[in-house]
């Protein structure tokens, strides 16, 4: 009884290793992209005088790439709660298509099944929408480790990234860029890998005009406005595929 | 106390837009949230790179040279060799350097 019961557990434990061990290796192509990003986010946080403590909670809590660049910039230009929390909602919107797709995939996750809608980033859900189970894997288990694999490496660079920044004293003037070019190559890879480019030039039509008329500090919320009404239009209007 | 307040805001959403469809659409769909998940990405990135150049001034000091050779230097990178890391971090060197080296 005893015996079998010993055996029982060592199986478990070797299946386990196997399981984290699969997850890591698919986890591995998103391991430079979050450590080198993370990084980068980290050392602009700490040159804007917010240190490690804020990158750690940051990137534990939050823990969405572009929205953390973002927050930087509500954070050094003390945006108000409530403009916040619009803008938060209108970047992260396409979480709600991840999510979407995953109401399948996450459906037998059980007490899982909180983290990894927490964890749902966009690098996250391309490595699980296309994923495969490998043999001699426990599903849930593979996909609950990637998720956290790939929080961990965003997790690391971000806090590296921080304490680089304050150890050696680099000319900073220009990192701010670094966010700058992110939102450019998704706009650039949307525009390559996108028969319709119809929405893409609603948002810079749309916010160029409220930059123009509303000036720097007060462009967001219209554009995101007149964003949505524009979208609900064309929507009327049938144009749906994208 | 405002910054901690705030980032407590961005993580609250964030997660908020990240359970909505497990808790409204487990069974189903609304057409019109599908279709703004679907296309408001591609408005709210160009919004973004708008929010991101929004103090430049073509007008007056350097008339955003390094903001143009950088935006520039990131597109073409992309489309040549489309690899996010070195798009990104090819761009912000160069602009780096043309805001340190070439405009003091």
């Amino acid at each position: 009884m005893n015996i079998s019961l010993c055996i029982l557990i060592i199986n478990r434990g070797i299946f386990m290793q196997r399981t984290i061990k699969e997850a890591f290796k698919a986890s591995i192509p998103i391991m430079m992209g979050y450590i080198v990003l993370g990084m980068a986010f980290g050392m602009l946080l700490e040159s804007k005088g917010y240190g490690v403590i804020y990158a750690l909670l940051m990137s534990v809590f939050i823990y969405a790439g572009s929205m953390q660049f973002v927050t930087i910039n509500l954070l050094t230009s003390g945006a108000t709660l409530l403009s916040t929390a619009l803008m938060t909602f209108l970047i992260n919107a396409r979480h709600m298509v991840y999510g979407l797709s995953m109401i399948q995939k996450f459906k037998d996750m059980g007490k899982r099944k909180p983290y990894m809608i927490f964890s749902l980033t966009d690098e996250t859900y391309s490595l699980l929408v296309g994923s495969q189970t490998p043999e001699g894997c426990d599903e849930k288990e593979y996909l609950f480790f990637i998720a956290l694999f790939d929080q961990c490496y965003w997790i690391i660079g971000s806090v590296m990234g921080s304490l680089i920044g304050s150890m050696i004293s680099i000319n900073t003037t220009g990192l701010d860029f670094a966010m700058t070019a992110l939102f450019i190559v998704i706009v650039v890879e949307q525009f390559l890998s996108s028969k319709q480019h119809v929405y893409t030039y609603l948002g810079f039509i749309v916010s160029i005009c409220c930059l123009i008329v509303f000036k720097a500090d007060a462009f967001i919320i219209p554009s995101m406005i007149g964003i949505i009404i524009g979208l609900l239009v064309m929507y009327k209007g049938g144009q749906r595929d994208a | 106390m405002h910054d901690l307040l705030l980032i407590v805001v961005v993580a609250g959403v964030t997660l908020l837009t990240r359970a909505l469809p497990f808790l409204l659409f487990q069974k189903k769909t609304n057409p019109v949230i599908e279709y703004l998940g679907e296309v408001l990405p591609y408005s709210i990135m160009a919004m973004l790179v708008v929010y991101c150049l929004k103090g430049v001034d073509l007008l007056s000091g350097n008339h955003g040279i390094c903001e143009i050779i950088g935006v520039l230097s990131v597109v073409l990178l992309h489309v040549f060799k489309r690899n996010t890391l070195l798009s990104i971090f090819g761009g912000t060197i160069i602009y780096m350097l043309c805001v340190q080296i070439i405009f003091i």
